[in-house]
């Protein structure tokens, strides 16, 4: 069952279309992932599913129900981690957690809650005093303080060092393996390809491709990349015929080609005809960053982008 | 109105020492200095028989009131739809709005509590006599309050940030205070003067409330005038103010 659906969605600003007729849906129990790069219609498309932007055209149900027309029943079943939310700089995390469980009918117990998310040191501390990660994890916690069904995560690992993040990556499988569905939105690679379950990859304001993540790396033109050091030099006209070649790399004498498992049996049938030897073969599947670099636009320079390349 | 976003906007208020001084001691304060100048406590006939610190009481009422709608609730609201506070309620069962009254409450309850302080310190410590029509004081006190919370709402409305907020709120702050008297009391400004200052806020305001101490009911018309200003602010108020 569906518990969101997205279809044809539409909003511009000031005459730019910042979403352009997306369409997708979320599958009870599912992490689905909303990846591309900035400023490529993820947060208003997400904000459209929270009922907080009002679509210019186009339908959002979540679990059957308008965002905005039905913002009261819709809030009770959905979560949010908002990015770049604050709080009051004075107020406490137990304040904060006791506060936001009592706006829902049937919260859950912060106590373990805070506990899970490495909070429990720091009920007494001042919203204002707490470091980047554990601001990011109390804004956790807030969204699934109401026991919602559906959480939608914006951006949550954002300023996270690598401990914490792969804690958070744990916590929301855990919150998953409890049956809630999770949106997240993100633009770590390395993220999405760990958590999700299928990924909606925006780019421009449209769905550039919405696939698993084994999937959208299959589909990718760069699907295997194979490298080694060859004993003797290799013919470049001879490199360049190879079949299904996405693209060539010399670094050091050594070779990187991307390609398709057709490219890595031409280049050991190439190899054995030269009797030459490759030194150090590796060959291994590419990872989510090369497929999504081939489905959006590459002239987008977001060093973000690629930070989470392993 | 929700009551656990009230009690924690009034945890949040008594955190703030510089918000808590001006309201709450800083009216009293001026007072107790004022009436430590012999000549200040010394029957005075221009003043129709009063003491200057007798006057000040009512002045001193209206400067918490001024404190608090207009210097610190306007950068408070401000402060929370600039640092997405507001949004973030917005994803909750619980609407924003309800951030936006508890704000407005606290603010009134502590502008109330700073006039009880400024009476209590008058009678005690100079006796002043308490206001002879204690309704028509009650009813211009709320009144008061009521403009003071308007007006402060329009601030926040009109300033994107905390930093506008703060700075239309110091801009409207020393007009507001000179209405209600605090460098002349309304009694001793030339009745000119004394005329046009009854048709702002916190000149209406200081008339009404001298009146009400006098023993009289406040003139109706410097009660409409305050009524007018509030309805006339929260719809300005009501029509500006974005949420994000």
């Amino acid at each position: 069952m569906s518990v969101i659906e997205v279809t044809d969605l539409r909003k511009s600003y000031g005459g730019r279309a910042v979403v352009d007729g997306v369409s997708f849906c979320v599958e009870e129990g599912e992490i689905f992932g909303i990846l591309g790069p900035n400023g490529a219609g993820k947060t208003t498309t997400v904000e459209c599913v929270e009922g907080l932007r009002v679509p210019d055209a186009g339908r959002v149900r979540v679990t059957g129900l308008d965002p905005v027309a039905d913002h009261d029943r819709v809030s009770h079943v959905l979560g949010a981690q908002l990015q770049e939310g604050r709080l009051q700089e004075k107020l406490t995390v137990r304040e904060a957690l006791q506060l936001y469980a009592s706006f829902y009918p049937d919260p859950a117990d912060w106590r373990p809650l805070a506990e899970r998310l490495g909070l429990a040191e720091r009920l007494g501390t001042r919203f204002g005093k707490l470091s980047g990660g554990q601001k990011q994890r109390l804004f956790i916690a807030l969204a699934l303080v109401g026991n919602p069904r559906i959480v939608v995560l914006d951006e949550l690992t954002t300023g996270l060092d690598p401990r914490a993040r792969r804690d958070t990556w744990q916590l929301i499988e855990d919150i998953r393996a409890n049956g809630v569905t999770v949106l997240l939105v993100t633009h770590f690679m390395e993220e999405a390809q760990r958590l999700c379950d299928r990924i909606a990859v925006i780019d421009k304001g449209r769905v550039a491709a919405l696939d698993t993540p084994a999937g959208l790396i299959r589909r990718s033109a760069r699907a295997t990349v194979i490298t080694f050091t060859p004993s003797e030099p290799l013919d470049e006209s001879e490199i360049g015929a190879l079949p299904a070649l996405a693209s060539v790399e010399h670094k050091d004498g050594r070779i990187t080609l991307a390609g398709s498992d057709e490219t890595v049996n031409a280049v050991i049938t190439l190899l054995a005809r030269r009797r030459i030897t490759a030194h150090q073969l590796r060959v291994s599947d590419a990872t989510l960053d090369d497929a999504f670099l081939d489905l959006t636009d590459t002239t987008v320079t977001d060093p973000s982008m690629t930070e989470s390349t392993p | 109105m929700n009551t656990a976003v009230l009690r924690t906007e009034a945890r949040l208020l008594a955190r703030e020492p510089g918000s808590l001084f001006w309201i709450l001691a800083f009216p009293p304060l001026l007072l107790a200095i004022l009436g430590a100048v012999p000549a200040f406590r010394e029957h005075q006939d221009g003043l129709g028989g009063l003491r200057i610190v007798d006057t000040y009481v009512p002045v001193t009422v209206l400067v918490g009131m001024i404190v608090a709608g207009v210097q610190s609730m306007p950068v408070g609201l401000t402060g929370y739809r600039e640092q997405g506070i507001l949004r973030r309620m917005s994803t909750t069962p619980v609407r924003p709005s309800a951030l936006l009254s508890a704000q407005m409450l606290v603010h009134a309850l502590a502008a109330l509590l700073s006039a009880l302080l400024a009476l209590t310190v008058g009678r005690l410590v100079y006796d002043v006599r308490l206001p002879g029509q204690p309704y028509g004081y009650l009813l211009a006190l709320v009144l008061a309050v009521l403009v003071a919370l308007a007006l402060g709402s329009v601030i926040s409305a009109v300033s994107g940030t905390v930093k506008i907020a703060g700075a239309v709120g110091t801009a409207v702050f020393f007009p507001m205070l000179f209405c209600a008297g605090v460098w002349l009391p309304v009694q001793a400004m030339p009745d000119l003067m004394a005329d046009i200052v009854g048709f702002t806020p916190f000149g209406a305001a200081a008339q009404a409330l001298n009146a009400a101490t006098a023993g009289d009911w406040p003139g109706w018309s410097h009660l409409a005038v305050m009524a007018v200003w509030t309805v006339a602010l929260s719809t300005a108020a009501a029509r500006w103010f974005r949420w994000e």
